[in-house]
């Protein structure tokens, strides 16, 4: 039979850093083949290679003989595989409930809707999921995303199924159900190849066929028996296929009994619990750790481990019990109190950006050590863990088995008495592992440090003093080892582990066995498919809709935002301030003043005393104009001397300033027609200049800010709704559903753009009948042709969205690069207060490359000047052309493959 | 208390380096001191500039011919010369924004004293020209019509005589006052997303609980946040006000830089403490983009920086007494333009710092809160 893959002279670099060099495998075809190897061997970048989800950089993939290199030839081979990625649950959609999840899945391979519900219903039963077809994926255990990752993989019945660690951080009953599955499957379906990477080297002596690598290269290759040769059991084997140099440093750990008793205790709880709402995370649950004494805690994934020791932490308030660290009660207020614990939490949480030492000498410094024992500290502990070689090195560069150690090193940096590590050597390889325990040895025998920490490997809860056993948030069990397995009657501890978790009502093993798949349909791929890109859009509306908060910021904040801006946004000018220095008080001059004062465009204010006061109120803002009158105006006046009345403006705000003296020009000259006119009769004037403004007669801002705050609401809420949508799939790791499924990148970006266009309508439909009801500003011309213009323009301010979020790396990018790529345009260079022809250079380019602008004379064009379709087939064309070009763009700058 | 503000300052250094190490943001932060500033002050006028004309001139006659040509740059376009039919197409389309019918016979007319009427179409969308431009229109063909008819400028018929003085800005340049709007903009957006996604990023990355398992209390890990970010923000602003505004652009500054420096300081930390409280509302990256933009939008349009604040309905100015950015508005246009001292400002710096403390002591009572909700 040919081989299901062919990997030949391939090479993988990251960087300066080499991930694979030189791999030749040829992997045998409907058989079981499992990947061991150390942290960084390069098992994950190989997966990823195979299932086509990584970009190939050098050398040749065949997967059923069809080249991995060229898109066209990928799409044939990718309906026909599934690829798990590392992570619990990492390529789900934690919103989505189960069903809907396997459901999503089943549209990425254009199946029918009556195959994907029998699909479903199948599945699901046989992983036992069934009674939790409608809970969220991000409220199951770490096992049950596991099964369902594979229930998502298998939807399509593929023939070469890709998984990487499925079982990493997933407890011992869960892995087990999880091969059982494996097995029905496989038995089902005799056609099917498995591809496996593990950590775990007791489930790989169950597989058919071995691919053994280190530091990105294959080591050996072989079934199990094979490369076991004459070790005792494949960890010894694999130990022995490393080079010397790695071999050196690794000897059997040997941990000397821990004390006794009489040494007090450590850690005292009573009655913990903690309740979230309805669920009871963590219930009554009792604990007594002696100082000194290395205490393991056990559980199935979500029991309540976490919560548990976030208590002890003090970064939980308990609902229920209390809790002792070293006789004194835990205070989440008191900083003082954690100088003597060292926390380790599940996931790594120093700074990736900072470099090893950095992080050290951080923490270090936070911890208050005094100033001159930082550095001997930081240096000692670098060299005890192993981190001298890396010290410059940032933290996020490091592999997996080296950042643990980094954060342990963090963890113990100011000397604890109290350890608290929260599953720290998950996902760590074995050799790897040992180490940190040598480390965990050491400070628990010779310091005298108190650890409790919690773990899914069995072989490490071997090596605690005392565990205890937890599930569904109680305790189940606590002694040593050796008595947990006597009272179980036990030859393992796994076995024990598993019959405490069967009594405490765990068993959950799938009993519907898997009907014989028919195989799918609809397996060709075709280069569009509308149901696909259906698929994604009814999937983004679902997370849209499990998110209630965000939709109704979007619907509530633009009809609150548009009473704000609709009635603030004022370009009238009115009420300013003015006050006067007469230096004649004269009947004259207080006419004169009255006059002024009459206008409803000013205000006065007290009188000004002289001119020094003037310079005071007018720096201090206080006035907008100050008007002086000089002595003997009126005097003048009455004999026709032309006296001269002097205005001062303030000039700091130059529209305010422009409109103001043109009002103040205005009322004097009609100040002094009415003179003429009394004295000489009327005289009209040669010529008449009717002004005549059109569209908005009485002249009120509210007619021409309501049309134009529309399209500002309608760029900045649609866009940064979009703008996470494909980032934010990057940091959370589904984007790669994208790389090794047959959707293509035009139809995931218009499928994620539909719900957001969607949504950006109902928006407008509010701002409408705002606009028309509250704000009584009719639509003088047709709706329909408005309408259809904001379709347009939704597309076009969604679609600059899409494309910021193809381009940024995070969120934080995103968020900050649609601000400021959609505030300035849209405020200043779209004609909300200054025509746009009206502008200069670059902000007049910058305002017609930007679809606001376009918008606006529609709206306004629409809503004052009873505009019609034929009136607007400029702004039509402009804003069409919008849509392809972003559209263009986004789907070049989005990647098929990670690179 | 030595070691409180020993971890403060060593959080904000770590906080520091991590923008360092972010290129693409600081990228857009230099963007947004410079480039954004110089093309927003030098492309924006306010002022009439450049308006668009267009003249139906059924005449075409030598005095037509001189009223058009008297509209001449910088405050009008050259004008156009269209079809009486085209009017409302122009209009409509916002093409232009005054258009001026001359009627047939207007100079025969004129001179014959049959008082002919010119007729100016204005678009009253445009708000901001509009007016002015009318206006301008008026006293320009009144003053063109009187020396074509005396063939002299008399401006001293008129019984009073009004000498009008702009202080501050003697021409009424749009630019010398959109460059510091602008900068203000830039501080109080960029404060306001930064700090606020700093912290969201921490707590979606767990350091931030790393940080609570420490002796550190939140008081100090938000202090960290403010004063790194905001220095950051403080030097940009630095940047944009003496390299930009004073020196690209030229304009005067007749107040003392180092003054409104201070104001700018103070103001960070009440945009950064609105920033952290933000963040603790939100639960996710996505729902902070939203309500960034629903609180950043209001504060920049109705800060008085856009649009004069007399302007604005009553209720709305009596809202925007909470917003800091309306005092930050206040102190710069007095400190930079009309060269007020403390004497005159510090009412505002007053209000800046009491509306920070407020966001502060909310942020602080929501922390801890917000960082368990995003667990669960």
């Amino acid at each position: 039979m040919p081989p299901i893959a062919r990997v030949d002279s391939v090479s993988l670099r990251y960087g300066d850093v080499k991930a694979l060099e030189d791999v030749f495998v040829e992997i045998p075809a409907e058989i079981m083949v499992g990947l061991i190897g150390p942290d960084g061997a390069g098992k994950s970048s190989l997966l990823a290679l195979i299932s086509g989800a990584r970009r190939l950089q050098a050398g040749r993939i065949e997967v059923f003989g069809v080249d991995m290199k060229g898109a066209t030839h990928r799409a044939q081979a990718q309906p026909r595989i599934a690829y798990m990625p590392q992570g619990l649950g990492r390529n789900l959609y934690p919103s989505l409930s189960a069903a809907e999840n396997v459901d999503s899945f089943g549209k990425l391979f254009g199946l029918r809707a009556a195959e994907r519900k029998t699909r479903i219903d199948e599945l699901l039963a046989a992983t036992g999921l069934a009674d939790f077809r409608d809970r969220p994926a991000a409220k199951l255990s770490g096992g049950m995303k596991q099964k369902l990752g594979l229930c998502c993989a298998l939807i399509h019945d593929p023939d070469l199924l890709i998984l990487d660690e499925p079982t990493t951080g997933v407890d011992p009953l869960s892995r087990l159900q999880f091969w059982a599955l494996i097995d029905t499957l496989r038995a089902r379906r005799p056609g099917m190849s498995v591809v496996v990477a593990t950590a775990y080297m007791e489930e790989a002596e169950r597989f058919d066929w071995l691919v053994a690598m280190d530091a990105g290269r294959i080591v050996g290759t072989g079934r199990p028996e094979k490369l076991k040769g004459k070790s005792a059991n494949l960890e010894e084997a694999f130990i022995n296929l490393l080079p010397e140099a790695k071999r050196k440093g690794h000897r059997t750990l040997v941990i000397p009994p821990g004390p006794k008793d009489g040494t007090g205790w450590a850690i005292e709880a009573e009655g913990l619990t903690m309740r979230f709402g309805e669920f009871t995370a963590v219930d009554h649950v009792d604990l007594s750790i002696r100082a000194g004494e290395i205490f393991g805690f056990l559980g199935s994934n979500g029991c309540g481990k976490t919560t548990t020791m976030k208590m002890l932490t003090g970064l939980l308030q308990p609902t229920e019990g209390r809790a002792r660290l070293f006789g004194r009660e835990v205070d989440a207020m008191n900083p003082e109190s954690r100088r003597q614990v060292g926390y380790m939490s599940q996931s790594f949480s120093l700074y990736g950006e900072l470099t090893v030492f950095q992080n050290l000498d951080l923490h270090a410094r936070l911890f208050n050590l005094p100033r001159d024992r930082i550095k001997g500290r930081v240096s000692a502990l670098m060299a005890r863990f192993g981190l001298e070689a890396c010290a410059d090195l940032s933290a996020s560069a490091l592999p997996l088995g080296m950042r643990q150690r980094l954060s342990l090193a963090v963890a113990v940096v100011h000397e604890p008495r109290l350890l608290i590590l929260d599953e720290p050597t998950s996902g760590v390889d074995p050799v790897a592992r040992d180490s940190f325990w040598q480390q965990l040895a050491t400070l628990s025998r010779e310091q005298r440090v108190t650890i409790f920490i919690s773990t899914h490997f069995m072989n490490e809860a071997e090596r605690c003093d005392r565990i205890s056993l937890m599930h569904a948030g109680k305790v189940l069990a606590s002694d040593t080892p050796a008595a947990l397995r006597a009272a179980q009657g036990a030859n393992s501890l796994e076995e024990a582990f598993i019959s405490y978790l069967k009594k405490g009502g765990a068993d959950r093993l799938p009993q519907a066995a898997m009907p014989a798949a028919p195989r799918a349909a609809g397996k060709s791929a075709s280069s569009f498919s509308i149901s696909r890109l259906l698929g994604i859009a009814y999937r983004e509306s679902l997370e849209l809709r499990r998110d209630p908060v965000r939709l109704s910021f979007a619907l509530i904040g633009s009809v609150l935002l548009m009473f704000v801006l609709g009635y603030g946004i004022s370009m009238d000018v009115e009420h300013l301030r003015f006050a006067v220095l007469d230096r004649d008080h004269s009947p004259e001059s207080r006419a004169y003043v009255r006059h002024i004062a009459g206008s409803r465009y000013f205000v006065e204010r007290r009188p000004i005393t002289d001119a020094k006061s003037l310079e005071v109120r007018m720096s201090a803002g206080e006035l907008a104009i100050a008007i002086e009158i000089p002595p003997g105006f009126g005097r003048d006046l009455r004999i026709g001397r032309h006296p001269e009345i002097g205005v001062w403006i303030d000039g700091a705000l130059p529209y305010r300033g422009e409109m103001a003296l043109g009002y103040i020009r205005g009322i004097n000259s009609q100040y002094v027609g009415d003179m003429i006119i009394e004295r000489k009769g009327n005289i009209p004037p040669p010529v008449e200049i009717s002004l005549r403004y059109r569209y908005n007669q009485d002249f009120r801002s509210i007619y021409a800010m309501v049309p134009a705050v529309i399209p500002l609401l309608l760029v900045f809420i649609p866009s940064i709704l979009m703008a996470l949508g494909v980032v934010r799939e990057k940091e959370l790791g589904s984007i790669v559903n994208l790389y090794v499924t047959p959707v293509t990148r035009l139809e995931f970006l218009l499928g994620k753009q539909l719900p957001y266009v969607a949504v950006s309508m109902m928006g407008y439909v509010a701002l409408v009948l705002q606009a028309v009801f509250a704000f009584g500003v009719p639509v003088k011309g047709s709706l329909a042709a408005l309408t259809f213009g904001t379709l347009l323009y939704v597309m076009a301010t969604t679609g600059l969205g899409l494309l910021i979020s193809t381009f940024t790396r995070t969120q934080t990018a995103a968020i900050f690069g649609t601000a400021i790529a959609t505030m300035l345009p849209a405020v200043q260079f779209s004609g909300l207060t200054t025509p746009v022809s009206s502008l200069d250079g670059a902000a007049y380019w910058a305002g017609q490359f930007f679809p606001a602008s376009h918008y606006l004379v529609l709206s306004r064009g629409v809503f004052t000047k009873a505009l019609d379709f034929s009136d607007l087939t400029a702004q039509f064309a402009a804003l069409a052309a919008f849509i392809p070009v972003l559209t263009a763009l986004s789907v070049s700058l989005l990647r098929k493959q990670e690179t | 208390m030595k070691a409180a503000f020993s971890n403060i300052f060593r959080l904000g250094i770590k906080e520091l380096r991590s923008l360092w190490a972010d290129k693409v943001l600081l990228g857009l932060i230099v963007w947004a001191f410079t480039g954004a500033i110089y093309s927003s002050a030098k492309g924006v006028s306010q002022e009439l500039h450049n308006a668009p004309v267009a003249v139906v001139d059924e005449d075409r006659s030598p005095l037509s011919g001189h009223l058009v040509n008297a509209l001449t740059p910088p405050h009008f376009k050259p004008p156009r010369y269209i079809d009486f039919g085209e009017m409302d197409r122009v209009l409509d389309q916002g093409i232009d924004s005054f258009v001026i019918v001359i009627p047939a016979d207007f100079q025969r007319d004129y001179a014959a004293g049959r008082r002919p009427t010119i007729q100016v179409n204005i678009d009253a969308t445009n708000m901001s020209q509009s007016f002015i431009g009318a206006s301008y229109i008026r006293n320009i063909f009144a003053s063109e019509l009187e020396e074509y008819s005396t063939h002299r400028r008399d401006e001293n018929i008129s019984p009073i005589r009004m000498v009008t003085h702009v202080r501050y800005n003697p021409n009424l340049t749009g630019y010398w006052f959109g460059g510091v709007m602008e900068t203000i903009e830039s501080v109080n957006m960029l404060t306001i997303i930064l700090v606020g996604a700093a912290f969201i990023r921490e707590r979606e990355h767990g350091t931030l609980e790393h940080l609570l398992v420490m002796p550190l209390t939140p008081l100090q890990i938000m202090m960290a946040k403010i004063w790194s970010n905001g220095l950051v923000v403080l030097i940009g602003a630095a940047i944009a006000v003496v390299g930009i505004v004073e020196g690209a652009l030229g304009v005067p500054i007749s107040g003392s830089i180092a003054l409104f420096l201070c104001g700018c300081a103070l103001y960070l930390y009440s945009a950064a403490s609105i920033g952290i409280f933000l963040a603790t509302l939100a639960r996710s990256m996505p729902q902070f983009g939203l309500l960034c933009i629903l609180t950043v939008v209001p504060l920049q349009l109705l800060s008085g920086g856009i649009t004069p604040r007399e302007s604005m309905p009553g209720i709305i100015q009596d809202i925007m007494l909470g917003a800091p950015i309306t005092y930050f508005v206040r102190l710069a246009q007095g400190i930079l333009y009309r060269g007020a001292g403390l004497e005159v400002v510090w009412k505002d710096y007053l209000a800046i710092a009491a509306i920070g403390a407020l966001f502060s002591i909310l942020a602080l009572l929501r922390f801890r809160r917000s960082v368990t909700l995003t667990q669960i």
